[in-house]
């Protein structure tokens, strides 16, 4: 089936079986990278994306589910007043090991950051509980979201 | 300031296409009036543009060696960090070898800047001794008059950018013994300062790991596995995966392992790997459980060990325990863990247009699955081509001596008629029920106690399953039988140990093991450091000072030991916790870095323990990248940590019982409060980090459950053995 959707800014129409996982679609269909497989049962929020701009788990996010809707990925995060003041945060702190779960993170600090824009240690870990990573980057992360929250108070 | 490291061979400089210098120490360390490129180990190259790129031999999977190499190059050279970039080194173990691992490219061993740190400078200092000659030639000046300094060479009235040399420095010689920089001139190394190169790229969603490789046409492969270990495939049956979008083929691998589902997508490949259906043979197979495995583990602690590791008088050393005023006794037990690291397991092969081969990967140990595809195709080691790319994690399961995955690849790529590329994709439940995993072991203690609390005997045994036998590895690993990576961090401890017998019994393996983040350090640690915590709760002594009586020598073994001791003791206040708080204490040598960690929680075993604060001291030589070292010490806490806490791979009648992260649950960010790393000041030569954080981190937060609480966890993990975490 056809599907229309918005994504970073852009209108597109994908062809994919109902029933496809949104990951999958951008992924294997538009060829963008940025947003990962991690486990596939929306358990390590590696392929967070934002629908509408609210943060979901594409993977347990189905194409059908999404028609009109607008998506947001790591890649359209630049462009974005909180993604850039989170990924300049992600820099200064050298949050970041593997890397491979820190696009998920970053599309997730976002979603914190939208909602409240100055959060304490507890909503941090509150909100961020369901990003996973293995590397256990989560004090700098922690620390990440709080410098994000400063550069854009100033 | 002294550096206190071996330096080896002799420099030789080589011009390559396109006016390109490239520097490096000579594999056979000898130096030839002239040698082709390929011969020389290329560590830094130089563009005709003056752009300078470090090639690192070692992978990336987040502990640093592309900033950390790259960091001693531009240290020598002059350059800012931002005047140099990096790549991968190519599969070549003539001249890539880990110089710590023979005749092998490869990462492991928290080895990557200890065999790279003098190679690497070496490299970049030939460099700029070679550019400084080549100005002081066009100037007609004295070498010596010249310096090279944030990418320009300038003295003796002149000034330019280094590469406007570059053409005429690729014609000269390589000096043999270029003078290093003096540690009092380092601008890069040791500044806290130095930034990561991969940030940015890991923050926008640019970085490419091997999961993001498209080659041309490529098809995608995922593996349909036996429940059982080693049941084999005896026929498939496709016709449920027909109508699956993208469905292209599945066939039986040629050694039966599995069936191989071929399909344009990603998706598609998972839906029709789902939708065949396979015979499997079972008559082989793995039927035991975990519970088995247990109790054949806790059976041999129980009887006389098979090895006497430290040949030692163990009828004298019972006799010195069992004649004790105090004896204290434990058995502990550590489970089967799997590595799980984010990025799923896969890589892509290809054939090149000679008939040789490419493989696409994070690849970990390039020397094993090199041979193995050449072997694999029938073809010279020479036309194999391995790629390497950004690793999601590893923990040590992309190294195994079976080169498992990318040998799978190989196998799945050769039944087709190599026309497409084949990206091989791993899910999670893939990853989790391999039977690769951190062995499970036991281990009995009895230590005996003087009336003033000394320690006059310590009767030690190990049982478990061997990670080197069995392997290509067993030749070299295994001494008078014993695997020493079962007991390392026992009996050779820094701890001065009086009347101390160790022995090992091997158990049989019901899966494959693996080297897993410390590999034996992470149950040795444990056992050893809640040891010295019950002696020392038992003689009536602080376990800080209890433990610095055994590291009164004057050795470096002791003194480093006792250093992060007494760090991590006074950084964390330690005696000094707030009321509501207990801590723990441990402290471990391994890979040749000395760490001490305090934990601090509270609650209680019953209410719920909250891990409110890790204090770290770390003794890992120069400090190369100071951030980085921290990096790996806040995530070696959390890896050591989190496993323990909740996790295990068990067994029921040879079928792995955990598919996904919901049952195996990884460290979350509301685990663990607040870390904080103190690096010791050193001039020793730099030893490893990616691993060291890890052991005294289970045993320190045992130590501090029994603080609280009285209960001592001997089984792991923790939250099945009466502890709950809030």
């Amino acid at each position: 089936m056809a599907i229309s959707l918005k994504l970073n800014g852009k209108d597109q129409t994908v062809e994919a079986e109902p029933g496809t996982p949104l990951l999958w679609v951008i992924r294997d269909e538009l060829k963008m990278t940025g947003t990962k497989f991690g486990c596939g049962v929306a358990s390590c929020g590696a392929c967070t994306v934002h629908l509408n701009g609210e943060p979901v788990r594409s993977c347990q996010t189905y194409i059908e589910d999404v028609e009109g809707a607008e998506i947001t990925t790591i890649e359209a995060m630049s462009e974005n007043e909180i993604g850039a003041a989170v990924q300049q945060a992600w820099i200064e702190l050298d949050v970041v090991q593997c890397g491979y779960c820190q696009s998920g993170q970053i599309m997730s600090a976002v979603g914190l950051l939208s909602e409240n824009p100055k959060p304490s240690a507890q909503e941090i870990d509150d909100y961020m509980w369901g990003n996973a990573c293995r590397c256990a980057t989560y004090q700098r992360i922690r620390a990440g979201i709080q410098r994000a929250s400063e550069i854009l108070e100033a | 300031m002294t550096i206190n490291t071996s330096r080896r061979g002799f420099l030789k400089s080589a011009a390559a296409a396109g006016a390109v210098l490239v520097v490096g120490v000579r594999p056979d360390g000898a130096l030839a009036a002239s040698g082709s490129p390929s011969m020389l180990t290329p560590f830094v190259q130089i563009g005709s543009d003056g752009s300078v790129t470090a090639i690192v031999k070692h992978f990336e999977m987040g502990q640093g060696p592309s900033t950390g190499l790259t960091t001693l190059i531009a240290e020598e050279m002059g350059l800012t960090m931002d005047q140099i970039g990096y790549d991968f080194a190519p599969s070549n173990p003539q001249v890539y070898n880990n110089t710590l691992f023979g005749p092998m490219q490869g990462t492991g061993g928290s080895t990557a800047m200890a065999n790279s740190f003098m190679q690497y400078r070496q490299a970049g200092a030939a460099a700029r001794e070679m550019l400084l000659q080549a100005a002081a030639q066009a100037w007609g000046a004295d070498a010596s008059a010249l310096t090279l300094q944030d990418g320009v060479i300038s003295g003796a009235g002149h000034s330019a950018p280094l590469g406007e040399f570059v053409e005429a420095a690729a014609q000269l010689d390589a000096p043999a013994d270029p003078p290093l920089k003096d540690p009092s001139e380092f601008r890069l190394i040791g500044n806290p300062d130095v930034r990561r190169l991969d940030s940015a790229a890991k923050g926008n969603g640019t970085a490419m790991f091997a999961m993001d490789i498209e080659r041309p046409n490529q098809m995608i492969a995922m593996i349909a596995r036996p429940e059982q270990q080693r049941a084999t495939a005896v026929s498939v049956d496709a016709s449920g995966a027909e109508g699956i979008k993208g469905f292209i083929d599945a066939q039986i691998l040629p050694n039966a392992a599995g069936v191989a589902v071929f399909a344009e997508t990603t998706w598609g490949a998972m839906q029709a790997r789902d939708a065949i259906s396979v015979e499997w043979d079972t008559s082989a197979a793995e039927t035991r459980s975990s519970d088995e495995i247990e109790a054949e583990i806790r059976a041999a602690l129980d009887a006389e060990p098979t090895y006497n590791v430290n040949g030692a008088d163990v009828a004298a050393v019972r006799a010195a325990v069992d004649g004790a005023d105090t004896v204290v006794e434990e058995t502990f037990y550590f489970p089967l863990l799997a590595h799980a690291p984010m990025e799923p397991l896969n890589c892509t092969i290809e054939e090149t247009a000679d008939g040789g081969i490419l493989l696409h990967d994070g690849c970990q140990f390039p020397t094993i699955p090199h041979g193995a595809i050449a072997e694999i195709f029938g073809i010279p080691f020479e036309k194999v081509q391995i790629k390497t790319v950004l690793a999601g994690g590893s923990f040590g399961r992309r190294a195994t001596p079976q080169a498992d995955y990318q040998v799978e690849a190989a196998l799945a790529f050769s039944l087709t008629d190599r026309s497409r590329p084949v990206h091989l994709v791993w899910s999670r439940e893939d990853d989790l029920r391999s039977g690769y995993y951190r062995p499970a072991f036991g281990h009995k203690v009895r230590v005996g106690l003087n009336a003033d609390g000394s320690i006059v005997g310590w009767e030690h045994r190990v049982a478990g399953q061997s990670i080197m036998k069995g392997t290509p590895f067993e030749a070299f690993a295994i001494q008078n039988g014993v695997d020493h990576s079962s007991v390392e961090g026992t009996v050779d401890s820094p701890y001065q140990i009086p009347t101390a017998a160790f022995g090992l019994t091997d158990t049989e393996k019901a899966t494959s093991t693996l080297w897993w983040r410390a590999v034996g350090h992470t149950h040795t640690a444990y056992v050893m450091e809640v040891m010295m915590d019950m002696a020392a709760k038992a003689a009536g002594i602080d376990p800080v000072d209890f433990r610095l009586a055994y590291l009164t020598g004057d050795g470096p073994d002791q003194t480093r030991k006792a250093g992060v001791l007494k760090l991590a003791a006074e950084k964390a206040n330690w005696g000094n916790a707030p009321e509501v708080r207990s801590q723990g204490i441990a402290v471990h040598k391994s890979f040749n870095s000395y760490v001490a960690e305090v934990v601090e929680i509270s609650g209680t075993p019953e209410d719920g323990i909250k891990i409110e604060k890790v204090t770290c001291a770390v003794d890992c030589g120069i400090a190369v990248n100071p951030d980085i070292i921290k990096a790996q010490m806040e995530g070696g806490i959390g890896y050591g940590i989190g496993h323990n806490m909740r996790d295990q791979i068990t067994l029921t009648a040879g079928v792995v019982d955990q598919y996904n992260f919901p049952d195996y649950e990884p460290l979350r960010i509301s685990d663990i409060g607040e870390i904080e790393v103190h690096i010791m000041p050193s001039a020793e030569a730099p030893t490893g980090v990616g691993e060291p954080g890890t052991p005294p981190a289970a045993p320190a937060l045992a130590n501090a459950i029994a603080a609280a609480s009285d209960l001592r966890v001997a089984s792991l993990p923790m939250d099945e053995n009466g502890v709950s975490f809030v």
